[in-house]
């Protein structure tokens, strides 16, 4: 069974619906770490331990109690060949981290794929809850609400003054991280977005770019996390990351209307271009694909373009990485076939057939 | 802010390193960090915030100095995996959750680094945040018992205590 349900599709059901200002907020993420009393954690537990581990932790979530949420299917990170893996990886499912040491990993997926348990991560359970546009409410309410359920069935290991105990001092407390993946070109283009970033720093916020190799920011797409979780509460931490992201949207909106008024040719030929060259194409490398697709966007959300639609742009940001163009093409590609299939994928897709 | 190192992209990561009392601050970008060896969490290589922690814990100026306290760290270790002070300060990571409790006179500056604060406020898990709950009730009056015996008043003292073991007898045990 090496070809999996959650690595056929590129993209996963919870995706396929906007949710609010999906036209610049592309998905909220919540992720709780939490662990089992008396086990050390992940990166000192014995292979007997991890499966201990994943002993307690597996049964919760194949219960009636998790029936609300959907059903459940449990990966075992040692029985799915590498490709399944990097596929995961580049979905956002399982961390790079579950797929590398893979000691006792498993990831417990739902049927739409908005939850992701993974288990023997940096710590013995991250519960991650997805949604699409601006919803960290929606998503920190169905994450503690996965908590309520493991916290109910396994005892995690916790502290009177230190709150939930984690492997790594930064997510100790609350063990919370929220995020929320935007894409920003014209605070990009208009070059205001180091200023931005650098006050979104201030905010005990952090700031990354998705995808790519490192933590550029490929495809003017950013991904604003906490920084802190000690020492707040989660919805002061919810909440004030809902006022940083909703700032920020209105700062990408100006911008967005002040290059159509100041620059609208050139944006428009720009944009137009970046269509052309999607469409016919021979070689195409990740980074200028993600370039242009992000060109695509903003063309469709200004008004310029009229077409494709924001999902199937969200589909080929997932399809164009280099696992998914393996899966869909072939396990064994250069990097060099990779950039013509890459090509050959958004021709297809796009409109062109040459 | 933009990065001390290139001069060109903004500073997105901030720590203050103290050695022997001297405060450095640091201000990079996360692809300066990463040349430096110091990666970012959640990217490739993944280890990154970890190498910042150690720099943080600096354990190296702790073990040179002369200072008995410094000695002390040094000799931490948990009990419970096993980990000692040392390894928790290169890996920036802990061997389990017993940890906190071995090496808990050297988190709190830790935590106010990396946190801005040392206790958490956040939610409670059900069960154990009811014993939470109890446990701090129960400190409360035994500090009203002490001070009604001081005063020398039995009747009261004598109330607190019935309480007291109340409480104790109904404490949710885990
Ligand atoms: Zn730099
Ligand atoms: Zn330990």
């Amino acid at each position: 069974m090496s070809s999996l349900r959650f690595t056929e599709q590129a993209l996963s059901d919870w995706m396929r619906c906007g949710g609010s200002h999906s036209e610049i907020v592309i998905s909220s993420r919540m992720r709780i770490a939490r662990n089992l009393e008396h086990l050390p954690f992940p990166l000192l537990a014995s292979a007997e331990q991890s499966e201990e581990v994943l002993e307690q932790l597996a049964p919760v979530f194949q219960g009636e109690a998790s029936a609300d949420f959907g059903n459940f299917q449990l990966l075992r990170l040692d029985e799915l060949d590498e490709l399944d893996k990097k596929v995961l990886v580049e979905k956002h499912l399982i961390s790079p981290n579950l797929a590398d040491d893979s000691k006792g990993g498993a990831v417990i997926l739902n049927e739409d794929e908005s939850v992701s348990i993974m288990i023997n991560e940096e710590d013995h359970l991250r519960i991650q809850c997805l949604f699409p546009g601006l919803q960290v409410r929606e998503a920190w309410v169905r994450a503690t609400a996965i908590d309520d359920i493991f916290e109910a069935a396994v005892n995690y290991a916790f502290d009177d003054r230190r709150g939930y105990l984690t492997s790594c001092p930064t997510n100790v407390g609350t063990g919370l991280r929220a995020s929320v993946m935007v894409h920003l070109p014209a605070l990009v283009m208009t070059h205001q977005i180091n200023r931005i970033l650098s006050a979104v720093n201030q905010v005990g916020l952090t700031v990354r770019g998705i995808y790519g190799e490192g933590s550029e920011a490929v495809g003017n797409i950013f991904q604003i996390s906490n920084q802190i979780t000690l020492g707040q509460t989660e919805s002061e931490i919810i909440e004030n990351l809902h006022s940083v992201v909703t700032q920020i949207i209105e700062h990408e909106r100006n911008a967005r209307e002040r290059l159509l008024v100041d620059s609208a040719l050139r944006i428009t030929d720009r944009i137009k271009r970046s269509y052309g060259i999607l469409a016919y194409a021979a070689v195409m490398e990740l980074k200028e694909s993600a370039q242009r697709l992000s060109d695509l966007r903003l063309g469709v959300d200004l008004g310029i373009l009229e077409g494709p639609s924001i999902s199937v742009l969200n589909e080929l940001n997932v399809k164009t990485q280099p696992g998914f163009l393996q899966k869909l093409f072939g396990d064994e590609l250069s990097s060099t076939e990779r950039d013509m299939y890459r090509a050959k994928l958004l021709r297809e897709t796009l409109g062109s057939q040459h | 802010m933009l990065c001390q190192e290139c001069g060109v992209k903004p500073a997105t990561l901030h720590f203050t390193k103290i050695v022997n009392g001297e405060k450095t601050e640091f201000h990079i970008c996360e692809s300066c960090a990463r040349e430096k060896g110091e990666l970012i969490p959640g990217t490739a290589g993944g280890f990154s915030i970890h190498s910042l922690l150690s720099g943080l814990l600096d354990l190296e100026s702790a073990g040179k100095g002369k200072s008995e306290a410094a000695q002390t760290v040094q000799g931490l270790h948990c009990e419970n995996c096993g980990m000692t002070y040392s390894q928790f300060s290169k890996l920036g990571r802990f061997g389990c959750s017993s940890c906190y409790k071995y090496f808990d006179s050297t988190l709190d500056p830790l935590f106010r680094r990396v946190h801005g604060s040392t206790a958490h406020v956040g939610k409670l898990p059900k069960r154990a945040g009811a014993q939470i709950m109890c446990k701090r009730q129960i400190d409360e009056l035994k500090q009203e018992l002490q001070q009604s015996i001081m005063q020398e008043e039995f009747e009261t003292a004598a109330e607190l205590r019935d309480r007291i073991r109340k409480l104790e007898k109904e404490m949710p045990q885990e």
